[in-house]
């Protein structure tokens, strides 16, 4: 074998292996997909029904119980608000630990990471009491705020990661040109960081659209997200796998699809510090 | 003229907003939870037919999964929060949270026909004499099989047989070869899962939670022998992965044809004779729980009901909903709207003695059979301080349950022996009572 052919062999191996394991993870989506246009007997039929006539009466179920486009909203507000309320703490906390780290920076960053080993069912009946007793029971603002404290270590750890490896002297050069803290990461940071940002943002939002311990819990009703809605598809007693389907390819569809656009500033946000 | 105009436009305008403020005050919103499954959605699908019987009252649902369910109503109840104003809550829950003062009384004054309820749910769903939650539908458990399958093996299945003869036509039927499989059973940890099953079968062997004096009784021979028949049944008859199996997932290998004989709740009669659901359909019969040393206890009841927290300010406009939802008026829109056979059933006397019902539903006088004759007051053979068949009606069972569950489903699995499993599930048990001060 020459040295081409090993090295054409070595991309083929290489390929064959990436697929397997994207067609692998793929599954679970793809079965679902078409389970939610199986009958419910189909639907749980062993062996597993490949050939069948597809039928959209789940659909017609789901669109008839649920207001699909009410949680929709909900989930968009939720994960976008949450998203754009962690990014505005988290820059400016982000940039001051990589620019003007203190003797304690690294155990703050160590202490925030520790905050999401903490099982969230610990903590739900201290926030449960107080969402009650502000009102804010079954409201956007509720999980608005939820979203942003549980995904603000992780939005702070990626920031900080990628603005610590920002060259300190372009800073110094604007600082010579007269410029504040304020005008530094308006006008400096932030520019030469969007792509980070929006990584950040992107996963952040994949990360509280799928969120659903507290949606359940907080806002089962009017504020409740499309997690919520799925959940309401499970029955203790009567078939529901081919509903269940419906009702959860409806809820990804949105996210898969947004996915798909931004799957390069994904890809691109999830390694970068990666590769030095 | 110009000053007329403007105060005659002044006056509709407050009018109009009077009258807009008036209609809004006026109507009330309650906000019903609810479990998922087909007798409540059909509820839901009929609540206008409610609205436009009482135009002043607005339902908004909430459908949860069962645990979710239970979990969201416990803690909208117990922290007083308002969420509900009429909530699905099970047999379990409501003597507990009545004699709490956590639930309104169900008011069953006027036309509402409480003595047509079936006497053991309701005496379920109360306490002292009070009605503390409105049966939706209730269940017991009973024994569905193919009749195919059970006449070709040269065996017969009738109501209270012995647990020794299940087994024996377990075994004549079983084919796994073919993939079917002698007998389908919950094994799934939890205490509304195997639990529920597993304690029917200990009372039938003669066993109880506790004795007279709160002492968990799960060491005791009778437990042993009960659990170790269970085990032994559904390792050598049962379907492979038993122990993750419940209601859905032996329902599901009922509707294709993989089990001879299913024993679970009465409600999976209306499941497993619908041939748009079951590939046999045609091929079921019906009979009573099995027995060993006693027919006490040996199928359990429940009763999916509608209750009324206590601290929901909007408690008349619930208890006009519940009335409706729960009563005989109500099943005959079902039977009307949507068949007979899609009646929510296990409630009311009547509707055992509709000849439209008893047509539709070949499984009725099995079901009613079974629900009569489970009597939560008097569930097992040694005498014993709890109310409920298969769960005592104290607030600690549901983890005493739950771990039992989990210890039984791991002997199911065979990560552990019948007797460490008991023995385990029994210092829990212990733990759990001390705690709780019983004793």
């Amino acid at each position: 074998m020459t040295l081409n052919q090993q090295r054409k062999f070595k991309t083929f191996l290489t390929g064959l292996f990436a697929w397997s394991v994207a067609l692998v993870l793929f599954f679970p989506i793809f079965w679902m997909f078409i389970t939610s246009f199986k009958t419910e007997l189909q639907a749980i039929s062993v062996p597993p029904a490949l050939f069948f006539e597809p039928t959209l009466e789940n659909y017609v179920e789901v669109q008839e119980r649920s207001d699909y486009v009410k949680h929709a909203l909900n989930s968009v507000i939720t994960s976008f608000g949450s998203t754009i309320l962690a990014l505005i703490i988290a820059i400016p906390a982000a940039y001051s630990m990589a620019f003007f780290p203190g003797k304690r920076t690294k155990d703050i960053l160590l202490w925030m990471l520790s905050t999401k080993m903490l099982p969230a069912v610990g903590v739900l009946m201290p926030i449960y009491l107080l969402s009650r007793d502000y009102g804010l029971l079954d409201t956007r603002a509720a999980l608005v705020i939820i979203f942003t404290l549980m995904n603000l270590p992780i939005i702070v750890w990626m920031l900080f990661s990628y603005f610590k490896d920002l060259p300190k002297e372009i800073l110094e050069a604007a600082r010579m040109d007269g410029a504040t803290p304020w005008d530094e990461i308006v006008k400096v940071v932030l520019p030469l960081s969007l792509g980070a940002i929006s990584s950040t943002a992107l996963l952040s939002i994949v990360l509280c659209w799928n969120e659903a311990f507290w949606s359940l819990n907080l806002t089962p009703s009017d504020a409740a997200p499309l997690t919520a809605m799925i959940a309401s598809y499970s029955s203790p007693e009567g078939l529901f796998w081919a509903k269940l389907s419906a009702a959860s390819t409806l809820a990804c569809a949105p996210i898969v699809i947004f996915g798909w656009f931004c799957q390069k500033q994904l890809v691109q946000g999830l390694t970068f510090g990666a590769v030095k | 003229m110009k000053n007329l105009t403007k105060t005659t436009l002044a006056c509709a305008v407050s009018l109009s907003a009077a009258m807009s403020a008036a209609s809004a005050l006026a109507e009330t919103q309650i906000t019903v939870a609810t479990v998922n499954n087909g007798h409540m959605i059909e509820m839901q699908k009929l609540t206008p037919a409610f609205e436009k019987a009482h135009p002043d009252i607005k339902v908004k649902w909430v459908t949860l999964e069962e645990n979710i369910l239970r979990q969201n109503v416990t803690q909208d109840i117990a922290n007083k929060s308002g969420l509900y104003d009429v909530m699905t809550i099970g047999m379990y829950e409501a003597p507990i949270w009545g004699d709490r003062g956590w639930l309104t009384p169900v008011d069953v004054s006027g036309s509402y026909d409480v003595d047509d309820i079936l006497p053991s749910i309701r005496q379920g769903l109360s306490h002292e004499g009070t009605l503390y939650a409105a049966p939706f539908y209730g269940e017991s458990s009973m024994v569905m099989y193919r009749k195919d399958l059970v006449k070709d093996a040269g065996m017969t299945v009738s109501d209270r047989d012995s647990w020794e003869h299940i087994r024996d036509v377990a075994a004549a039927v079983h084919n796994p070869d073919e993939g079917v499989y002698g007998i389908c059973l919950r094994g799934k940890a939890g205490w509304g899962d195997n639990m529920a099953l597993v304690t029917t079968i200990a009372n039938s062997f003669g066993a109880r939670w506790f004795d007279e004096d709160w002492k968990p009784q799960l060491e005791s021979k009778e437990w042993k022998q009960a659990v170790n028949f269970y085990v032994d049944l559904v390792t050598k008859y049962g379907p492979p992965g038993s122990s993750s199996n419940s209601f859905n997932e032996s329902l599901a290998l009922f509707n294709e044809g993989r089990c001879g004989m299913w024993i679970d709740a009465t409600i999976a009669a209306s499941f497993v004779t619908d041939p748009a659901q079951s590939k046999v359909a045609d091929q079921v019969g019906f009979a009573q729980s099995p027995i060993s040393a006693t027919e006490k206890g040996a199928n359990w009841l429940w009763s999916w009901s509608l209750a009324i927290p206590a601290a929901t300010k909007k408690a008349e406009a619930a208890q006009t909903f519940v009335r409706w939802a729960t009563s005989k008026e109500y099943i005959e829109l079902v039977g009307e709207t949507n068949g007979w056979a899609a009646v929510p059933t296990g409630t009311r006397t009547s509707t055992y003695e509709n000849a439209k019902f008893q047509k539709a539903a070949v499984f009725a006088e099995a079901e009613l059979k079974a629900i009569n004759s489970a009597d939560p007051t008097d569930s097992t053979l040694k005498p014993s301080p709890y109310v409920g068949v298969q769960f005592a009606a104290i607030p600690e069972f549901q983890a005493i349950g739950t771990t039992a569950g989990q210890m039984i489903s791991g002997a199911l699995s065979g990560s552990m022996s019948v007797d460490q499993a008991l023995k385990s599930a029994n210092v829990s048990a212990d733990r759990q009572m001390r705690r709780a001060k019983y004793y």
